[in-house]
């Protein structure tokens, strides 16, 4: 009878673990962590605006959480996966309205948003340190 | 022997297809991420410029019509994106009567967080 209430495992098909992670792959799943990581900074954005609308003290107490240590390196991972998820975006919106979709476009389009997001996330942190720190 | 069908493949497709709110889910997705390019940069840039400002720089910065309206645009479309693009990892990832849930609750966090932004937003622009 023990047979028939216990769950035999049942074999899975090959599962991402045993693929050799390429870049099409890669770009794909982080496109898709991206997005929830972005969830998860829209909260921040919410709290900062709420902190903000309710005066200037938890407004300052939210502004020194954020420029901590701690607070600047989620930052800096914010940033980053903010371009790679606009960037990615909107090779996904090429690819929808079904131009550059040849192999080698999808891997030149693919380091290109890699090499862009990393550049834009470098140029945005340099900016702020040059119009924000000198306030 | 081709059978001839005197259906459109449109009707087909609304009458049988297996698709049912998929198409809609999926075309929402698309609309909201490109509707989001604009206020995303908008953002970004504010961010660059202001992150350093002090209390009452941001409020008058927020008070700024053009400013206050595409917070508010952003909020809408961050989390309506949000929503949709939460809804496909859940449902991937979480199974049974958990998913359902799981589905339940981010749909009312996402609603919750969008309102209690855009009141924010809303209470800094039009407060005294």
């Amino acid at each position: 009878m023990e047979r028939m209430t216990t769950k035999r495992a049942r074999p899975l098909s090959p599962n991402i673990q045993i693929y050799r992670p390429q870049l099409t792959s890669v770009l794909s799943i982080a496109n898709r962590i991206t997005g929830v990581a972005l969830s998860v900074f829209a909260v921040v954005l919410v709290i900062w605006l709420a902190a903000a609308a309710s005066g200037p003290a938890a407004y300052s107490q939210l502004q020194t959480i954020i420029g901590s240590w701690p607070g600047q390196i989620l930052f800096l991972i914010a940033t980053f996966a903010f371009f790679l998820h606009l960037c990615g975006g909107i090779r996904h919106l090429v690819w929808d309205s079904v131009r550059a979709f040849e192999l080698k476009q999808i891997y030149a389009s693919g380091w290109a948003v890699v090499l862009l997001s990393a550049a834009l996330t470098v140029i945005s942190w340099l900016l702020n340190l040059l119009i924000a720190g000198h306030s | 022997m081709r059978r001839f069908r005197i259906q459109t493949p449109l009707g087909r497709a609304v009458g049988l297809g297996s698709a049912k709110s998929g198409f809609g889910h999926w075309w929402t997705e698309r609309i909201t991420a490109a509707a989001l390019v604009l206020p995303a940069i908008w953002f970004a840039a504010s961010l660059i410029a202001h992150s350093g400002s002090d209390y009452d720089t941001f409020r008058r910065w927020l008070r700024e019509p053009i400013n206050t309206a595409l917070m508010v645009l952003l909020l809408v479309t961050l989390f309506w994106h949000a929503a949709l693009g939460l809804q496909v990892v859940i449902e991937d990832y979480v199974h049974s009567v958990a998913k359902i849930w799981a589905l339940i609750v981010m749909r009312f966090a996402c609603f919750a967080l969008a309102a209690v932004g855009i009141i924010a937003a809303l209470r800094i622009a039009l407060g005294a």
